[in-house]
């Protein structure tokens, strides 16, 4: 009988034919840690007794919660990453690089068929792009710096068929965020997700990342894609490794499979304090917003900045909306800047920021005021977690934000679909 | 494993408590020290909490316990806090691994009737949880076999150093 595809990339990484609820010693082709995490990394490394990592090509260090440093505690954090990278001789992205789930994938230290671990909750990311990657914590990423292995417990799955074709002004934060309304935030715990069907093929590889980047708020070990002709340019134009695409076989035997037709879907809203609080946007236009964020490792990418930059030409950010941007990447910013996208969010009154997580994690460029209200293109809305407990986040496309930024409340970007 | 008494401690929203619940936004990065930390857990959903917290008390919550972010502060504050456990009817992935790599048990059952200042029994052998002030009993998840190792040897880091490596009897 054939396997799915997280029981497929595992059974790879093991040696052995690996099923759901078994429990695998894997090797692990990539893993990485990020500022908030990578301090008790070094500390639990340490601890092991170890004096080297398993191998230095497979991981890497990135500083993008908090870059550049808006406090004394991060700036030490900074600080012993920098020497940690400098004593073992490690690869360091340093502020300014990126949020790390746009870095690791563009930089090509992932491909189809790895499997990978971060020491952050949204590296699911690349299931986009067929890896099997996971969140842990910094003492499990620190096991495997140390001996290149890590025990996993073979997820059960999950297969979502995505049918129809997008309505204009609508993305592919809509289906996803439309997708956990109705399995909800601990619908698919301890499992890996399989997307699939024709929407999810019409998407480019960006919108495709967005997707997979949220799987972990349903609870989602992994938010698994099979790899097509798109993902496999991809991957050929950055990572120098052979791709080892992964499919599911015939029969592979899935915990629950879920249909959704999206051909009519309107822009979603994720409303405060769960991400599985999803509403039709016509519901919340008129809700009065503070602030508005663009980035993000959901929705900080080229193809996210050209549909706000197309909302916002010729536009203005209404006067009582501060409206930041954070493009995900240098890259990505340099891209945006020769296309004159920069240009259009400063002109309409945007304040960029540089590449990284921004105001997302709510240490830096943006903590909100009590009873402050943001719509953001981020992947969490929790309370508290842009900094402060006494204020509301939105979660919504980055059409949906800058229209909303636009207006000063919550707009439907269908209103632009002219220019979309 | 023996049979133990703990006080229970109920958070007064159950549902979905994320990381960020754990430890406030307005901490995380920018205090490292577990043991301060620990002084500020679950402020912004029960300002009073932390300081009702003795050493041994179990932490009593409801489904999807310890979602969102994979900060490893969050587990380990609620240690240092002097939990001995927390008791949820369901646990976010990460966390759920990061708490037995730390050394800290978790345990899944039925909490719905457990209120704040219960006496509350664990008796893991048995697979049993006694609401002793109530005469209650509930079922308790099974603890995988490779979490009761971890939790056996002290903690990941423990077993690692031991073994040189993972050995799990699967």
């Amino acid at each position: 009988m054939g396997k799915t595809i997280a029981e497929n990339i595992l059974s790879n990484h093991c040696g052995l034919d690996v099923r759901a609820g078994d429990i695998a010693i894997c090797d692990v082709d990539f893993c990485f840690g990020q500022d908030g995490t990578s301090s008790i990394i070094i500390d639990s490394f340490k601890k092991l007794g170890v004096n080297k990592v398993f191998d230095k090509e497979k991981f890497r260090m990135v500083i993008d919660h908090s870059a550049p440093s808006p406090n004394i505690g991060v700036s030490e954090i900074h600080k012993k990453m920098r020497e940690f990278a400098r004593d073992f001789d490690l690869g360091l992205y340093d502020i300014g690089c990126g949020v790390c789930h746009q870095i690791i994938p563009q930089h090509g230290h992932v491909t189809c068929g790895d499997l990978v671990l971060g020491a952050d909750s949204h590296t699911c990311t690349y299931g986009a792009i067929n890896v099997f990657s996971t969140g842990v914590g910094s003492t499990d990423l620190a096991i495997t710096l140390a001996c290149g292995k890590n025990w996993f417990r073979v997820p059960e799955t999950i297969k979502v068929i995505v049918k129809g074709r997008l309505p204009a002004g609508v993305y592919s934060k809509d289906i996803i965020l439309r997708i956990i309304k109705d399995i909800g935030a601990n619908g698919a715990t301890y499992k890996s997700i399989e997307f699939y069907g024709e929407a999810i093929s019409a998407l480019s590889v960006d919108a495709r990342l967005t997707i997979s980047n949220m799987a972990v708020e349903m609870g989602a070990k992994a938010g698994l894609m099979e790899a097509d002709n798109n993902v496999l340019k991809w991957v050929a134009g950055r990572s120098k490794r052979e791709p080892r695409p992964v499919r599911a076989g015939l029969g592979a035997r899935y915990a629950a499979v879920k249909q959704y037709d999206i051909s009519n879907l309107s822009p979603q809203v994720a409303k405060p304090h769960t991400v599985d609080n999803v509403s039709n946007v016509e519901e919340l236009v008129s809700t009065k917003i503070d602030q508005a964020y663009l980035g993000t490792c959901t929705n900080g990418r080229l193809e996210d900045m050209e549909i706000a930059a197309k909302i916002l030409k010729r536009n203005k950010v209404h006067p009582d909306v501060k409206f930041v941007i954070a493009p995900a990447s240098r890259e990505i910013f340099i891209e945006a800047s020769k296309k004159g996208l920069i240009d259009i969010f400063i002109e309409s009154g945007c304040v960029v920021v540089g590449p990284g997580c921004g105001p997302c994690v709510g240490t830096h460029n943006g903590v909100l005021a009590d009873e402050e209200v943001a719509i953001s293109t981020a992947n969490r809305n929790f309370k508290g977690r842009m900094g402060n407990p006494n204020s509301f986040i939105y979660l919504a496309s980055p059409a949906t934000v800058a229209a909303s930024a636009i207006k000063g409340k919550i707009a439907d970007p269908r209103e632009y679909r002219k220019r979309l | 494993m023996r049979k133990e008494e703990h006080f229970a401690r109920r958070l007064k929203v159950q549902d979905n408590i994320n990381t960020d619940y754990v430890i406030s936004g307005r901490y995380k990065f920018r205090i490292q020290d577990p043991k301060e930390l620990s002084k500020h857990i679950f402020e912004d959903i029960d300002p009073e909490f932390a300081s009702r917290v003795k050493k041994g008390d179990i932490l009593v919550a409801g489904e999807n316990f310890g979602c969102g972010s994979s900060r490893e502060q969050a587990p380990q504050a609620l240690k240092i806090a002097g939990f001995h456990a927390v008791v949820a009817k369901s646990f976010a992935r990460i966390f759920y691994r990061n708490a037995f790599n730390l050394g800290m048990m978790l345990i899944e059952s039925d909490t719905s009737f457990i209120d704040d200042g219960d006496t509350v029994e664990i008796d893991i052998d048995r697979g049993r949880l006694e609401d002793v002030s109530k005469g209650l009993s509930f079922e308790i998840k099974p603890i995988p076999s490779v979490m009761k190792k971890l939790l056996e040897d002290g903690g990941v880091i423990e077993h690692f150093k031991k073994y040189g490596g993972f050995k799990f009897d699967e």
